[in-house]
């Protein structure tokens, strides 16, 4: 169980708002971290806090195949998203770079950015002393997630961790 | 059970009958890495410990996001490329040929029935062809270079199809706009879309691309063509009885049915910012135009340029317009200088850059300002894609663009 501190999005929170095509060339990820959401929300990356969670409404993660985007998400501290629904390139990089992603389709229109939320894995969130129930990912997408990201995962198959 | 298409090109590459939800690990015909991503790619290859690339003479390195590059740091990603394609023996290297999703087919890499993975998102362009592709991060492109595969969920079909004749006015580019407006930017995540009807049928391939191209931006993770006489003649291949096989059964079992007469299509834009936001041009009368781009993965093609060279013809872009064309490839470049076509558009005032992804994604010439309004043939107008996030990014057909020109305004 962890808590975390809500940041609110709305929907179609693209890659080119997670990232503008202008950052994905810096060489760390710790150089693109200042411009995450910046074309929505330029303060918001200096606001993040380890730990705090981003919720959103429908197709988060919609556009580009920018991998960058859920890494920069991930070196922000963003503990895990919990959005209506997910893009589908989106959604398989966040779990190849180990970030956690949640489906829950009330919270976004019952919580307000600043809540903080319980989060049990597999189980469920509460939010101002309302349980959310959240289902567990496939199990090839746990296994991925569990070892750390794709990265990791492809280290154990080669014999190397 | 009947089959859907990409069922069925699944299910040969496996070895037996699949079905949606199936999670599968398949082998990869193709795989697609892009100037932007090269090094990210080689950097989680390394990390994951690879000492070698499992099919070197499936992976293609092209060259064209930074092309010609405009930051320092943009020669980096040339370099690492490079020396990754040197170390590991990978001969398919274009460097400065054109856009990825132009000549994944264009070049004869991708055939009917084939699969591919990129690390762009509109590696869905290859549908057009009748191969199952879709976009890929760099992390999942790194294990397929180590492993040769990548494990899929397979996908439910949306069938879409269109029966008739289109007006004199409208492109595949009205068509596709349309149906993303009427699905929404996510109607068809995790979904196939499947092309069919006599008015796909009557396509050219080029136009089945811009179709096939824009399959993602309703979430689609393909967007396919069955393979016809006209693909393999595209693909330089015989039209024989495995291509003839390449179709949805007709018992095949789709979640979801669209049906359109081509007769009711319209020119349409998708207007700020949103690609499912889209309006008839109709409703769009006195909207002032800064700039027009025709180009990208979506509209850079010969057919496209020949469009708008018929409709400027002895005509001159406004006074205040900047008209920049893009050519999708080096070939589609030099077929338009050998017909005339780049003549034409030059003689109208247009800005002719050379082949790439341009303006697409903020880079190359031509990044807008404030309150300025772009209408562009490519196939994003995301907030700050074209310079700054208030400029106004008007997505259309290259009929709407060329007319929207010459008018100031957008119309056609």
């Amino acid at each position: 169980m962890f808590k975390a501190k809500i940041w609110k999005l709305g929907d179609d929170i693209d890659t080119d708002i997670i990232l503008p095509t202008e950052y994905l060339a810096f060489e760390t990820v710790e150089d693109m971290k200042p411009y995450a959401f910046s074309p929505l929300r330029p303060e918001l990356a200096a606001k993040i806090q380890p730990g705090d969670m981003i919720v959103a409404g429908h197709n988060f993660g919609c556009g580009s195949s920018r991998e960058q985007a859920p890494e920069v998400v991930k070196a922000l501290g963003i503990s895990c998203i919990v959005a209506k629904s997910y893009a589908r390139i989106f959604f398989r990089n966040a779990i190849n770079n180990g970030l956690l992603l949640i489906e829950q389709p009330d919270l976004y229109d019952e919580v307000k950015e600043g809540d903080v939320a319980e989060v049990e894995t597999g189980k469920e969130i509460k939010v101002n002393g309302k349980s959310y129930p959240i289902a567990s990912l496939p199990d090839n997408l746990l296994e991925i997630l569990e070892a750390g990201g794709l990265v990791k995962a492809m280290r154990k198959k080669n014999g190397l961790d | 059970m009947g089959h859907t298409l990409v069922e069925k090109i699944i299910g040969n590459k496996v070895g037996h009958e699949v079905k949606p939800g199936d999670i599968v690990t398949v082998p990869v015909d193709w795989c697609m890495i892009d100037d932007i991503m090269v090094p990210f790619a080689v950097q989680k290859f390394e990390e994951m410990g690879f000492s070698k690339v499992a099919k070197p003479d499936s992976v293609v390195l092209i060259y064209d996001h930074f092309l010609p590059a405009t930051q320092v740091d943009d020669s980096r990603h040339f370099r690492v490329g490079d020396e990754f394609a040197e170390k590991y023996g990978i001969k398919n290297v274009h460097r400065t040929d054109g856009i990825c999703h132009q000549l994944m087919t264009e070049a004869g890499y991708v055939k009917p029935g084939d699969i591919a993975f990129g690390t762009d998102s509109h590696t869905v362009t290859y549908g057009c062809v009748g191969a199952f592709s879709t976009g890929i991060g760099y992390t999942e492109m790194a294990g397929i270079l180590g492993t040769g595969e990548l494990w899929i969920k397979v996908p439910e079909t949306i069938k879409v199809e269109i029966d008739g004749t289109l007006p004199g006015n409208v492109t595949s580019k009205d068509i596709i706009l349309r149906i993303i407006g009427d699905l929404t930017a996510s109607g068809a995540t995790y979904q196939s879309l499947e092309f069919t009807g006599s008015t796909v049928e009557a396509m050219s391939v080029a136009s089945r691309m811009t179709m096939s191209n824009m399959a993602v931006e309703a979430g689609a993770k393909c967007g396919i063509f069955a393979p016809d006489e006209k693909t393999c003649d595209y693909c330089k291949i015989p039209y024989d009885d495995s291509i003839k096989a390449l179709k949805a059964d007709d018992d095949a079992i789709y979640s979801k049915v669209l049906r359109y007469r081509a007769e009711d299509f319209v020119p349409v834009c998708a207007c700020p910012s949103l690609v499912d936001n889209i309006k008839p041009v109709s409703e769009l009368k006195g909207v002032k135009v800064n700039q027009v781009f025709l180009g990208s993965c979506t509209n850079g093609r010969l057919e496209d340029l020949r469009t708008a060279a018929a409709i400027l013809k002895g005509k001159h872009v406004a006074p205040f317009v900047k008209m920049i064309v893009t050519p999708a490839s080096r070939k589609i470049y030099r077929e338009a200088l050998h017909d005339g076509t780049i003549e034409i558009l030059n003689d109208a005032g247009c800005i002719i850059t050379t082949p790439g992804c341009g303006l697409c994604c903020g880079r190359g010439g031509g990044i807008l300002s404030d309150d300025e309004v772009v209408v562009a043939t490519n196939n994003r107008n995301f907030l700050g894609r074209m310079g700054t996030s208030k400029v106004k990014i008007y997505l259309a057909s290259p009929v709407t663009a060329a007319k929207s020109a010459i008018a100031g305004e957008i119309v056609n």
